[in-house]
C-alpha cells in the first residue's frame, strides 16, 4: 500500500491527512516532489494528522522532519509507535560538518609526505637486503636450511613458465626492428649493417629491458599479491610462530630465482630477437642466413653479451626485492593490496630503466666495435 | 485498509522452505527440510560443525540455490527468473555476515549509504540523515561515519555491518554468527543491541550461531539440524523435549535448560 497525502483546507484551518506505509518502498516516486509538496504544505502550519498511518520508516520519518524545518509542528496527532520513530530522528545529533580548510602549505607537505615515504620504502629495501645477506651468511654456515623447494617452485614459476612469452615478445621486435632499419639501410645502401644495429640493441639493451618489464608484470606483481594475501590471512605471522623466518623462506628464495631466472630469459629473449630479426632481413633484404651468423660475433663483442646478463641479474634482484617489500606492507584490506601490487609493478619497471641508464653510462666504453 | 495489509502480511510467513535437498556431488548436506518461520520471530539455528546451517542461510539468502526444493521469503522465490521481482525481495531483507563484509575501499559511511544510493531515489542530504540516524541506532558516534573498516575495532565492525543491513529497515535479518570472535561482555552488548532494534523495529531474525549466550539473549525460537535433517523445530521448552543426542550434547550440563527458558522471552 502506498503512501497517501491529502490535504484540507476549511474555516477552522488548513489540516494534512497522512495515510498508508509511509515506508522507502511505499513512497511515491519522485521522491523530490513529496518532499517539495511537504515543505509547501508545512509553511501554512496546518493541523498534521498521522493516525491512519500503517508504517512510518525511518526514511520517511527523515523527509517529514525536514519538512517541517527540523522541529515539531505545533499541531500533530500521531500514534505512539510512530511518535518514538519521529522522536529518534529528533534526538539526531545536528552535527556540523568538519569545515576543511585548506592549508596554505598543502603543496609543500604533500612534496614532504612523498619524499618521507620514498625514503620510508628505500630505507625499507635496504633492510631487506641487508636481512637477505645475513640469511646467506647463515645458509653458508647451515646448508642444509637452504630453501630448495621453494627456490626450484620459483625459478619454475617465473622461468620456466616464462620462456613462451618472452620468446614471442622478441621475436616479434626483432622482426620490428629489422624491418625498419632495413627501409633506413637500404637508402644509404648500408644493408649489411643490420647485423650491427641488431645485434648491438637486442643483446646489450632491448633484451634486457624487455624481460625486466616482462617479468616485472608477470612474476614481480604475482609476488607481491601472494605476499600480501599471506598478511591479510595472517600466514606470515603463522610462520613466524613456528619459528621460521619469512625473508629466509618467502623473500630469499624469490630473489635467488628471479636472480637466476632473470639472465637466462635475457639470453633467451635475445636469441629469439635475433632469429626474428634475421628472418626478416632475410625477407626484406635477401640477406642470406649464412652472412649473417657471420657477421654478428664480429659486428657485436662478446662483452656486449655479458653487459645483457649483468643486466639482467640486477634486474631480477631489483624486480623480487621491490615486490617483496611492497607485499609486506599490504596492510589487510582490498584497497590496500591492489594499490601496493600497481606501486611495486610501476616502482620495479621504473627502477629497471633507470638502472639500464646508469648501466649506459657506466659502459659507454665497453663493447662498442671501432 | 491498513488492518487488511497487516492480516496479510502476517499470514505469509517470512521464509517458508520446502523440501529442500542440497548435495554437493556425493556429499548430501540436507535431506528433504522445512522450515516455516512467521513474521516476528527470532530462530537461533543450531548444529553441529559441517550440519549444514551456514549452507541452509545461504539458501535462505540466494546465494546458492539449493538442489531441490524452493526457499520462499515473504511468499516470493527468492531466485525468481524475474530480475525486478528478484531485486524487490532482496531489498526487503539484510544479512549480516560473519566478518562483517564491509567494503573496505569506502568509508564507514559510504558504507551504510550504498545501499541507500542504489535506491536512486534518495538525494545526497536525506542519504546522509539517515546514515546519521543509523549510526546512532548501533550507538556509533557520527564521527565514527569517517573511518575506514581497516580502522575499525571487531565489535565496531559488527556493529557498523548491522547499520548496513538494517539501512533500508529490512522485515528480515539473517544473522552468520552474529558474536563470533567477540568478547563475552562486547557479545552481551551486541546481543543487547539486536534485541532493542528488533523490538523498535519488528523485523524478524534467522541467526546461526553457537553461542549459547547469545541464543539465551535473542532467540525466541529454535531450529535444530543434525542428520541432514532439521531435527526440532519449536520454542526451546519444545526443542528440549526432543530426543536427539545432538540435542543432549549441545544443552548439556553446565547449561541449565531454566536459563535458557528464561531469556526466551
Amino acid at each position: 500500500m502506498t503512501a497517501t497525502l491529502i490535504a484540507v483546507e476549511n474555516a477552522s484551518g488548513a489540516r494534512v491527512e497522512l495515510a498508508g506505509d509511509w515506508t522507502l518502498t511505499g513512497l511515491p516516486r519522485p521522491i523530490a516532489d513529496l518532499e517539495k509538496r511537504l515543505r509547501e504544505l508545512a509553511v501554512a502550519d496546518p493541523d498534521w494528522q498521522l493516525q491512519a498511518v500503517a508504517k512510518l520508516d525511518s526514511a520517511a520519518a527523515i523527509l517529514l522532519w525536514r519538512a517541517w524545518g527540523r522541529r515539531w509542528p505545533a499541531s500533530l496527532s500521531i500514534s505512539p509507535t510512530h511518535r518514538r520513530v519521529l522522536e529518534r530522528v529528533a534526538n539526531l545529533p545536528t552535527a556540523p560538518e568538519p569545515v576543511v580548510r585548506r592549508d596554505p602549505l598543502a603543496g609543500v607537505l604533500w612534496l614532504g609526505r612523498q619524499v618521507l615515504t620514498a625514503i620510508n620504502h628505500l630505507s625499507g629495501m635496504i633492510a631487506l637486503i641487508g636481512q637477505m645477506l645475513l640469511d646467506l651468511a647463515h645458509l653458508s654456515r647451515h646448508p642444509r636450511d637452504i630453501p630448495w623447494r621453494e627456490f626450484s617452485a620459483n625459478l619454475y614459476r617465473s622461468g620456466a613458465q616464462a620462456l613462451p612469452v618472452t620468446a614471442l615478445i622478441g621475436v616479434l621486435i626483432g622482426i620490428v626492428l629489422s624491418y625498419l632499419s632495413a627501409l633506413q639501410l637500404k637508402a644509404f645502401g648500408a644493408d649489411v649493417f643490420v647485423v650491427n644495429l641488431l645485434g648491438i640493441s637486442i643483446v646489450r639493451e632491448l633484451g634486457p629491458v624487455l624481460v625486466a618489464v616482462l617479468v616485472a608484470g608477470r612474476s614481480g606483481s604475482a609476488m607481491t599479491a601472494q605476499i600480501g594475501v599471506m598478511r591479510v590471512t595472517e600466514e606470515i605471522d603463522a610462520l613466524a610462530t613456528m619459528g621460521v623466518s619469512r625473508s629466509l623462506r618467502l623473500v630469499l628464495p624469490k630473489v635467488l630465482a628471479l636472480t637466476v631466472a632473470v639472465p637466462l630469459l635475457v639470453l633467451w629473449c635475445s636469441t629469439a630477437g635475433i632469429v626474428g630479426g634475421m628472418v626478416a632481413a632475410k625477407l626484406q633484404m635477401d640477406l642470406s642466413y649464412g652472412f649473417f651468423i657471420e657477421a654478428l660475433p664480429r659486428a657485436v663483442p662478446v662483452a656486449n653479451l655479458w653487459i645483457g646478463l649483468g643486466k639482467g641479474m640486477v634486474f631480477g634482484v631489483l624486480i623480487a626485492v621491490i615486490a617483496c617489500h611492497f607485499g609486506l606492507r599490504v596492510e589487510p584490506n582490498t584497497e590496500s593490496l591492489s594499490s601496493r601490487t600497481t606501486t611495486a609493478v610501476v616502482t620495479s619497471i621504473t627502477v629497471a630503466i633507470l638502472v639500464d641508464a646508469i648501466f649506459a653510462i657506466l659502459t659507454r666504453g665497453v663493447g662498442i666495435p671501432l | 485498509m491498513s488492518t487488511n495489509a497487516d492480516a496479510a502480511t502476517t499470514t505469509v510467513p517470512a521464509i517458508e522452505i520446502r523440501g529442500v535437498w542440497t548435495r554437493f556431488g556425493d556429499n548430501v548436506v540436507h535431506r528433504d527440510i522445512d522450515l516455516r518461520i512467521d513474521a516476528g520471530q527470532i530462530v537461533g539455528l543450531v548444529g553441529g560443525s559441517g550440519s549444514g546451517k551456514t549452507t541452509l542461510l545461504r539458501e535462505i539468502v540466494g546465494l546458492l540455490a539449493p538442489s531441490q526444493g524452493t526457499v520462499k521469503l515473504f511468499g516470493q522465490d527468492v531466485l525468481d527468473a524475474d530480475p525486478a521481482r528478484r531485486l524487490a525481495v532482496r531489498r526487503r531483507f539484510g544479512m549480516l555476515f560473519q566478518q562483517g563484509a564491509l567494503f573496505s575501499a569506502l568509508s564507514v559511511h559510504d558504507n551504510i549509504a550504498f545501499p541507500l544510493r542504489e535506491l536512486r531515489c534518495l538525494d545526497e542530504e536525506t542519504i546522509h540523515d539517515l546514515v546519521l540516524l543509523k549510526l546512532a541506532m548501533v550507538e556509533l558516534e557520527p564521527r565514527h561515519g569517517r573511518l575506514m573498516p581497516a580502522e575499525l575495532s571487531g565489535g565496531m565492525i559488527k556493529r557498523v555491518a548491522l547499520a548496513r543491513a538494517l539501512s533500508l529497515e529490512p522485515e528480515l535479518l539473517v544473522l552468520d554468527e552474529p558474536t563470533a570472535g567477540l568478547d563475552p561482555d562486547r557479545s552481551a552488548n551486541f546481543v543487547k543491541l539486536i534485541n532493542t532494534l528488533q523490538h523498535e523495529l519488528h523485523f524478524t531474525v534467522v541467526m546461526v550461531t553457537h553461542d549459547i549466550d547469545t541464543l539465551n539473549g535473542l532467540a525466541t525460537r529454535l531450529a535444530v539440524l543434525a542428520d541432514q535433517r532439521l531435527v526440532a523445530h519449536g520454542t526451546t521448552a519444545d526443542v528440549l523435549a526432543v530426543d536427539h543426542p545432538f540435542i543432549h550434547n549441545f544443552f548439556a550440563a553446565g547449561r541449565p535448560a531454566a536459563t535458557i527458558e528464561q531469556g526466551g522471552h
